[in-house]
């Protein structure tokens, strides 16, 4: 079975995992900027993460047979620090142009604070100077539901495309929410928090199988880097066909992705 | 599409373990000493909004019970994590 990663924070993973996905049947693996589990001290730190996304996991990727892309920005729980933030999004520009960048993710909110919001709405006027798609990331846990209703109204109100935005991180009191304004929606799938597979196949049972895609979202904390194919033998268990197993975990994100203009799937 | 049986098939045994488990928790929880918190609260509502969802699903009320339903942004953060259940 193939299938295509939409969400993984390689820079964390160990390079077994990548061999383990590709024996899986990963074929692409899509990267979103994200917070490193502490916060960087410069702006020249983000520099450095910019070049390792764009030059250095491509490369590690294509040794296993896996296309990497990414997306860039400085994630909420950098927000904070509105000033900071803006230092960090002028280098952003710098990288646009490399031809494995999606677009701008994972923007979003963290504690759905001012300075977050402020600057998320800076990022998808970027997005939209850029003509590329967005990525965005959903609070955690408490702060999801409301984190998910002000995402919404700022996206409204930028009178950007909602088919060319993924809202991630949806669970069942936020993926009707967003898949009813017209956006695509992620489910994540992880051991501790987020969806389990059970959970995610409900959600798609629930709300349909159109502008939806499921990923890990693995990184350094508690995740498996195997959760999409795992999540597709559950799918297989609860009946699906191959080919709707097929069309959640390659050919949506294939017609969300293309969206941009660098990736191109041989 | 699936029948209840083989859904009890798939999903019973997991599902009574993280019940018990879930059960064994609060029992954890009765026989130590000190206060509980608001996560504790929060944990008694999303079992009572399980139990009382009338027409909406289940997981969902659950979710809805843990979070946090003001609507405006806060002016600061005071910590970067989250806690599962909100405050309010």
């Amino acid at each position: 079975m193939k299938y295509i990663e939409p969400h993984a924070h390689m820079v964390s993973r160990t390079t077994d995992d990548y061999q383990a996905m590709a024996m899986a049947g990963c074929e692409v693996i899509c990267e979103p900027a994200f917070w490193a589990g502490f916060d960087r001290s410069s702006p020249q730190g983000f520099h450095d993460y910019y070049r390792q996304l764009t030059e250095y996991e491509p490369a590690r990727a294509k040794k296993f047979g896996i296309e990497h892309y990414c997306w860039l920005c400085i994630n909420p729980k950098e927000a904070e620090d509105a000033g900071f933030a803006r230092e960090v999004m002028s280098i952003i520009p710098e990288f646009m142009d490399s031809p494995t960048v999606l677009g701008i993710g994972e923007i979003g909110l963290n504690k759905n604070t001012v300075s977050e919001l402020a600057i998320f709405e800076e990022h998808v006027e970027i997005a939209k100077k850029y003509d590329t798609p967005v990525l965005i990331h959903t609070p955690h846990l408490e702060d999801k539901l409301k984190g998910t209703k002000l995402i919404i109204d700022a996206l409204k109100n930028a009178n950007i495309d909602p088919g060319r935005i993924i809202i991630d991180h949806v669970e069942e009191h936020t993926a009707g929410l967003v898949l009813d304004e017209g956006f695509w929606a992620g489910m994540t799938l992880y051991p501790e928090s987020k969806c389990t597979p059970g959970r995610a196949i409900d959600i798609l049972e629930n709300f349909g199988m159109e502008n939806i895609w499921m990923n890990s979202a693995c990184d350094w904390g508690i995740s498996d880097p195997l959760a999409v194919a795992k999540c597709a033998i559950e799918m297989k268990k609860r009946q699906h066909s191959p080919d709707i197993v097929q069309k959640i975990v390659y050919d949506n994100p294939v017609k969300f992705l293309s969206q941009s203009k660098n990736f191109n799937i041989s | 599409m699936p029948s209840k049986q083989d859904i009890l098939d798939l999903y019973f045994m997991d599902s009574r373990y993280k019940l018990i488990d879930i059960a064994a928790f609060l029992d954890r929880i009765d026989r130590h000493e000190g206060e509980t918190d608001f996560r504790y609260d929060g944990f008694q509502k999303a079992i009572e909004a399980m139990l009382t969802s009338g027409d909406k699903p289940r997981a969902q009320a659950v979710l809805e019970a843990l979070s946090d339903t003001s609507e405006e942004p806060i002016p600061k953060a005071t910590i970067q994590g989250a806690f599962g259940a909100s405050r309010d």
